[in-house]
């Protein structure tokens, strides 16, 4: 009997540390959108202090998201999901880096053409 | 012999969720990454067209901020409740628990879909509709998506409240809740983006 209890004890004690990171994941990331909501709302920073601080309050709520609500097993032995979702990550930032790099010096290398098809380009009288 | 009974206790229950969860819940793992790259390519080519207005409106003259941080709200509470949803099922073996919050998450879910259409209607009610602009058009497209992963999400969570209360938590459907969970909190990480990359960062 108290052989069955002590394993039911511990899968109680998973339960409950399972229950615990939900809460505190969820707290955390209502608090983090609340942050970043207010900061962009009230505007009581300068415009690039805002765009920093809103990509770090994501990227922090991504991080909690990850290890709070899909419990990414970072510990435990076969790594094939951690190790999945790093090569995500780098193709992901390969793609976004990336296309804003190329796009951004393809505008800038169009500056010195005269705009078609726009109402800007148009020489006035 | 104590050590040695609560070993096996927890060899068994391991082997158990090893013979068909572990390797059907990776396989929704990697979906969920391949859809990642999906969702990066269209964050790529919103933020590449977020100015290309073409005398259209600008982001900060059609978002409601207050309205947006609502629907994360609401997405992160059926993403919690989800996961506790999870937890009754797998810890407790609660069948009523579990499909209790499993009945709020449908909920909650719903009531964000309808917002998010509510905010389509309402935009190309006011003639800001995709054909606008490029800008409008990576908008919705990349909104439609998200709100297509939800509604899957809501069709695969109906069917599977459904599953449950007729056939009680097997372990087949107890992998498959578990499966949805991820897939849930995947929709809501990607909701996490849009709220900072869409919405907030139009007002910048």
């Amino acid at each position: 009997m108290i052989k069955t209890f002590e394993v039911l004890d511990e899968n109680f004690e998973s339960s409950k540390r399972a229950f615990t990171s939900y809460v505190v994941g969820f707290l955390l990331s209502l608090a983090l959108s609340f942050m970043s909501f207010f900061i962009i709302v009230k505007g009581i920073v300068s415009s690039y202090l805002a765009l920093l601080t809103i990509i770090i309050l994501g990227v922090i709520q991504l991080l909690v998201q990850v290890f709070f609500f899909l419990h990414l097993p970072i510990k435990r032995k076969p790594y094939w999901n951690v190790l999945v979702f790093f090569f995500t990550l780098i193709i992901v930032s390969f793609l976004v880096i990336g296309s804003l790099w190329i796009m951004y010096h393809l505008n800038m290398n169009m500056m010195g053409m005269p705009p078609f098809n726009s109402n800007e380009g148009r020489i006035p009288q | 012999m104590k050590e040695n009974f609560k070993e096996n206790m927890i060899q068994k229950k391991e082997g158990e969720i090893e013979k068909g969860g572990s390797k059907s819940i990776f396989g929704v793992w990697i979906y969920l990454m391949s859809d990642c790259l999906l969702f990066a390519s269209l964050f790529a080519t919103f933020v590449i067209l977020r100015h290309a207005t073409n005398g259209g409106p600008s982001g900060a003259e059609i978002f409601d901020l207050h309205f947006v941080f609502a629907e994360t709200v609401l997405l992160l509470a059926s993403s919690f409740t989800l996961g506790i949803a999870t937890l009754y099922a797998h810890h407790e073996g609660s069948k009523k628990k579990a499909l209790r919050f499993i009945a709020i998450t449908f909920i909650l879910g719903l009531a964000f879909l309808f917002m998010e259409t509510y905010e389509f209607m309402k935009l190309i009610g006011e003639g800001h509709g995709p054909d606008k602009s490029a800008f409008l058009s990576a908008f919705f497209t990349l909104l439609g998506v998200h709100g297509l992963h939800v509604l899957f999400g809501l069709v695969w969570m109906a069917v599977l409240y459904i599953q449950i209360a007729k056939r009680g938590l097997q372990h087949a459907l107890i992998d498959r809740l578990s499966a949805l969970s991820l897939f849930w909190h995947f929709i809501d990480i990607i909701w996490i983006f849009i709220f900072t990359i869409v919405y907030l960062m139009a007002f910048v």
